[in-house]
């Protein structure tokens, strides 16, 4: 019962977040003040996500087999390695840390 | 822009992607969550971070206020984040309710074109591969795949922050964009510590705001 209640509320509240905006805003450019805010969104959560999953643990900031992974993706990224290489090789690095360090 | 080219650019996510939703599906049933469950939450919350947030406090044993409100915390992004995709949906309201649904934050990332605009068929093919590869996943973890094992131990949890940093560094750099990149992140990290888990990035959201400044 508990789970249902947690599935059920949890999804019909997650539908509404990804809804609201394209279901009242929808297919019609935004004002140009909030356009201007949402030209700034990608950069600001972007960054954001990257910091995140590469430090956080819960509620803690580690240093740990992600940094390398990441770093490396970073050097890649800078010789123009193209994308797929790079993801692919901050999952490979991290497993190596993982195992060896 | 297809619906392929979509689906294309998050192919590197594609098996990511699918170990964890092995990896959601085996500790919902450990969890306590059944079969049924974790397929339905899935199929309509799909989100990963939200999901394993549920489930850890419903495996735990934790107040069911808890289990409701970290996820609905962590999902909370996806307000600003279905703004800024609205005016790239259009038709009538069911169809742009259901393909908002498509959005999360690796379809959000390669849907984006630069300047804040977005690509619709961008959006629906990546979504759309995710949410399928997604489901898959989670069925064959509750189903019992314990095949792969924990994702981290593959770094795959690094294969995310990896394609959002190759997507920062592609973006166009309109004005104020490293600023607020830098301000994001430290915001978010600084967060970290003192707040529950996913409201560094709403506030990490909120930085954008900085837009409406003057001549930023």
């Amino acid at each position: 019962m508990r789970v249902w209640v947690v599935v059920a509320v949890v999804g019909a509240v997650t539908i509404g977040f990804k809804g609201a905006g394209p279901v009242v805003l929808g297919g019609r450019p935004l004002p140009p003040r909030l356009s201007r805010v949402v030209a700034l969104l990608a950069p600001a959560l972007l960054a954001a996500l990257i910091a995140v999953q590469t430090f956080g643990a819960e509620r803690r900031l580690v240093v740990d087999a992600r940094l390398a992974g990441v770093g490396a993706a970073a050097v890649a990224l800078a010789l123009r390695v193209p994308l797929l290489g790079a993801v692919v090789l901050a999952s490979v690095v991290t497993a190596l840390v993982r195992a060896f360090a | 822009m297809s619906y392929r080219d979509g689906a294309r650019r998050v192919a590197p996510l594609a098996v990511a992607v699918g170990a964890f939703g092995v990896s959601f599906g085996v500790l919902a049933r450990d969890a306590g969550m059944g079969v049924v469950a974790p397929l339905v939450m899935s199929a309509t919350t799909f989100a990963g971070a939200a999901q394993f947030a549920a489930l850890s406090v419903l495996g735990s044993g934790g107040a069911l206020f808890a289990a409701i409100a970290a996820p609905v915390l962590l999902n909370a992004r996806y307000v600003p984040v279905g703004v800024s995709v609205a005016p790239a949906l259009h038709g009538p309201v069911w169809r742009r309710l259901l393909e908002a649904q498509l959005v999360v934050d690796e379809s959000w990332a390669v849907a984006n074109v630069g300047g804040g605009r977005f690509d619709r068929k961008l959006l629906v093919g990546a979504g759309g591969v995710l949410w399928l590869v997604w489901m898959i996943g989670t069925t064959l973890g509750v189903l019992g795949g314990r095949l792969l094992g924990d994702p981290s131990r593959l770094g795959l949890d690094a294969a995310f922050p990896a394609l959002f940093l190759g997507l920062l560094v592609a973006q166009r750099r309109t004005r104020g964009f490293v600023l607020v990149a830098v301000l994001g992140a430290g915001v978010a990290l600084a967060l970290v510590p003192l707040t529950p888990v996913g409201a560094p990035l709403v506030a990490a959201s909120l930085v954008a705001l900085l837009g409406l400044a003057r001549d930023r």
